[in-house]
């Protein structure tokens, strides 16, 4: 592959390092009403072929996340603070012509909505070849046989046909298809999934995510699945980041995170989503109230105000990453599900009816963990 | 599975709402050819009874209960709403019926007017069928926001926008209810909502059936939502009826192909049940404007035969309450869906 001269390539890249390592980054965007602090201090490292997978509810700022660390948000009005170390080199620095050489051909992403991340006015094989001709200097014929390949490994039948087509001319799990195809054109190391399958119905959704996975362990891409749904995450997924507020409140690999895991968050979120398994009129467990507000976001831990686990101290103190005590697992909680503090802190609130931030808690819910 | 018959419905006169042979058609601009949103489906509603309608986008799942709510009228077949024909009425003779049955819609902040406060909207039905005057308004206003979770006292005076997308929703229902209606068609309620405001409107739909005795149509495309609210769940697919059960059986033992695949193609939240590739349906929903012979489903069935291309499947019975449309149903108990895994 002749690669156009990659800015910074040579210099600063150290293959040793992980592929992606994210430390601290802040995103704050700057409005009439004030400063609305979207991402707020996230860190973490991925390793190359690996899967992360970054959830939470809309405003929680999972979108704006995957937006900053690729680079993809307009100078002004954005505040960006911390490091985005990509092989190393630091990518946060970089200005938009030289993240041009990175975009495409080192990481790629795929948008939630197929219909407007395509051009409407351009066929669909001149979408696809614009980025191996930039990138990979391809010849006109090299680049018509990797575009029918690409397509075709992305299970869209007759692919020589629909380099013709308009993007209207498909549906739209093709067209996700087609941006999938897009994004892979010039083999990244590191694909970001913005959501990639909201806006499709279930049975797509199914197709869609196999054929990610299956794209994923082909060409040893580390992928970043951004979604709400942690049905999406539960069998796709190494580590799974909880977002809430701008910040990860818990991470842990995937397994662990389903089976151990100690922020009320997270317990709370399982507990709301109604289940298969569920047997029919199975009471849900809601979380009260709503999201903080990221312009003035409550003091103490952002979750407070909904938990009822909440005591005084989470109400004035702002719980730091913990160590959970086994590899990759960590949250932020002062009074943790499953551990004796969490229990006592329950208790304690079962007793008084309420939590300290006034989430009313009966005994039944105590029980529960 | 594309199924017609009515094998499934129950005696008339124990239904609150029975659309029979419901078809509903619209025409593509000029060319003569017809979207074929709903052709030929019958269903049921008992008082107090929760009817879940689940299928794909473009399965003619909110053509079904727009047509039941006549909206527009369907193209044939008859919607009989405690006794009385809905399809033969007057304009006028279908408007003195209109109170008692509402609808809620998927995006709760578009279905409110942006300019008008809260309390004059959810009074306004009151208001045109004059059930209430001055004062008493106020107060049936301010008991139905207080019963649906929002403080009437700080909310009465604000307008939509001051609102979150879970509070517009709960504003949405106060004002379905003040007229006291029989039937609220819900048609995706919680689709448009993050999963911890999902849950608190579910309970509060489930609360606001009992309080006011209500009968539903809830309309969604998730099917562990749907299986959560309703007493009897109808699969659709491109416009045909698949399967007709009680939720927990369907999902325990779906006998309709269709509906053993869209379970085996919802994702779990728990990482140690194992995906099965196999059960994921190849292909995309065909267009509804050349809809295959016979059975809609054959396209994308791996049971279809050539019988199921010529001769269109009837809904039959094969347990109690349980009914499917397709030649060749799955056997009891099938290891396809997590719940019948467990």
């Amino acid at each position: 592959m002749s690669r156009k001269d990659l800015t910074g390539s040579a210099a600063g890249r150290d293959p040793n390092a992980p592929l992606l390592d994210v430390r601290d980054i802040k995103t704050h965007f700057r409005t009439e009403r004030g400063t609305v602090r979207a991402v707020d201090g996230v860190s973490f490292t991925l390793q190359r072929g690996r899967t992360l997978g970054v959830v939470g509810e809309s405003g929680s700022g999972k979108s704006v996340l995957s937006k900053s660390i690729m680079g993809l948000l307009p100078r002004r009005n954005v505040l960006r603070e911390g490091q985005v170390l990509y092989e190393g080199l630091d990518v946060s620095v970089l200005d938009e012509n030289q993240m041009r050489n990175i975009w495409g051909a080192e990481m790629s992403m795929v948008f939630q909505d197929p219909m407007t991340s395509l051009n409407p006015v351009m066929k669909i094989g001149k979408q696809i070849k614009e980025s191996l001709y930039l990138h990979l200097n391809m010849s006109k014929d090299d680049a018509h046989d990797t575009a029918v390949a690409l397509l075709s490994s992305v299970n869209i039948p007759e692919p020589e046909q629909r380099l013709e087509e308009y993007p209207h001319q498909l549906s739209g799990g093709m067209r996700q298809r087609v941006v999938i195809a897009i994004a892979l054109a010039c083999g990244p190391k590191l694909l970001f999934a913005d959501e990639p399958t909201t806006a499709l119905d279930v049975t797509v959704q199914a197709q869609i995510l196999n054929l990610l996975q299956q794209q994923q362990h082909e060409r040893h891409m580390a992928m970043i699945l951004v979604t709400h749904d942690l049905g999406v995450v539960a069998g796709r997924t190494d580590d799974i980041a909880v977002m809430y507020a701008g910040r990860v409140v818990e991470t842990a690999p995937t397994a662990t995170l389903f089976t151990a895991m100690r922020h009320p968050y997270t317990e709370a979120l399982m507990a709301s989503i109604p289940k298969l398994t569920d047997p029919s009129h199975t009471r849900l467990e809601a979380i009260g109230g709503r999201p903080p507000d990221l312009i003035n976001p409550p003091a103490g831990c952002k979750f407070a105000p909904r938990c009822k686990y909440a005591q005084d101290r989470c109400l004035q103190e702002d719980p730091p990453l913990m160590d959970a005590g086994e590899p990759g697992h960590s949250f932020r909680c002062f009074y943790p599900v499953g551990t004796d503090a969490g229990a006592q802190a329950l208790a304690n609130n079962a007793a008084a009816g309420r939590s300290a931030s006034g989430v009313p808690v009966t005994l039944a819910a105590s029980g529960s963990h | 599975m594309a199924g017609s018959g009515t094998e499934h419905l129950r005696p008339a006169g124990e239904t609150l709402l029975r659309a029979e042979n419901l078809t509903v058609e619209f025409p593509v601009g000029r060319t003569g050819l017809k979207v074929h949103a709903v052709s030929d489906i019958s269903i049921d509603v008992r008082e107090g009874e929760t009817l879940g309608l689940v299928g794909e986008s473009g399965c003619g799942k909110s053509t079904t209960g727009r047509a039941m709510m006549q909206l527009p009228r369907p193209n044939a077949g008859s919607v009989l709403f405690n006794g009385v024909d809905l399809t033969t009425l007057s304009p006028k003779e279908l408007r003195e019926v209109r109170p008692q049955m509402q609808m809620i819609f998927q995006d709760p902040i578009s279905s409110l007017n942006p300019r008008r406060r809260v309390a004059d909207i959810v009074g306004e039905p009151l208001k045109i069928w004059k059930r209430a005057e001055g004062a008493e308004v106020d107060r049936i206003v301010n008991e139905t926001l207080e019963n649906v979770g929002i403080d009437p006292a700080a909310a009465g005076g604000r307008r939509p926008h001051q609102f979150s997308g879970g509070q517009c929703q709960r504003i949405c229902i106060a004002r379905s209810l003040v007229l006291n209606p029989k039937l609220i068609i819900c048609d995706e309620p919680v689709s448009a909502l993050d999963v911890s405001v999902q849950a608190q409107i579910l309970n509060l739909l489930q609360d606001m059936k009992r309080a006011y005795n209500l009968t539903l149509v809830f309309i969604a495309h998730d099917l562990a939502v749907v299986k959560n609210v309703s007493d009897r769940v109808a699969v659709m697919y491109l416009g045909k009826m698949c399967e007709v059960a009680p939720p927990d059986d369907l999902y325990a033992q779906p006998a309709h192909p269709y509906t053993a695949a869209l379970l085996g193609s919802i994702p779990v939240p728990d990482p140690s049940i194992q995906l099965a590739e196999e059960s994921t349906l190849a292909g995309e929903i065909p267009s509804p404007v050349a809809p295959p012979s016979g059975c809609r489903f054959r396209t994308r069935c791996p049971r279809a035969t050539d019988m199921c291309a010529q001769v269109e499947p009837k809904m039959r019975k094969i347990g109690l309450g349980h009914y499917v449309a397709c030649h060749f149903p799955l056997d009891a108990p099938v290891k396809i869906s997590p719940s019948a895994a467990h």
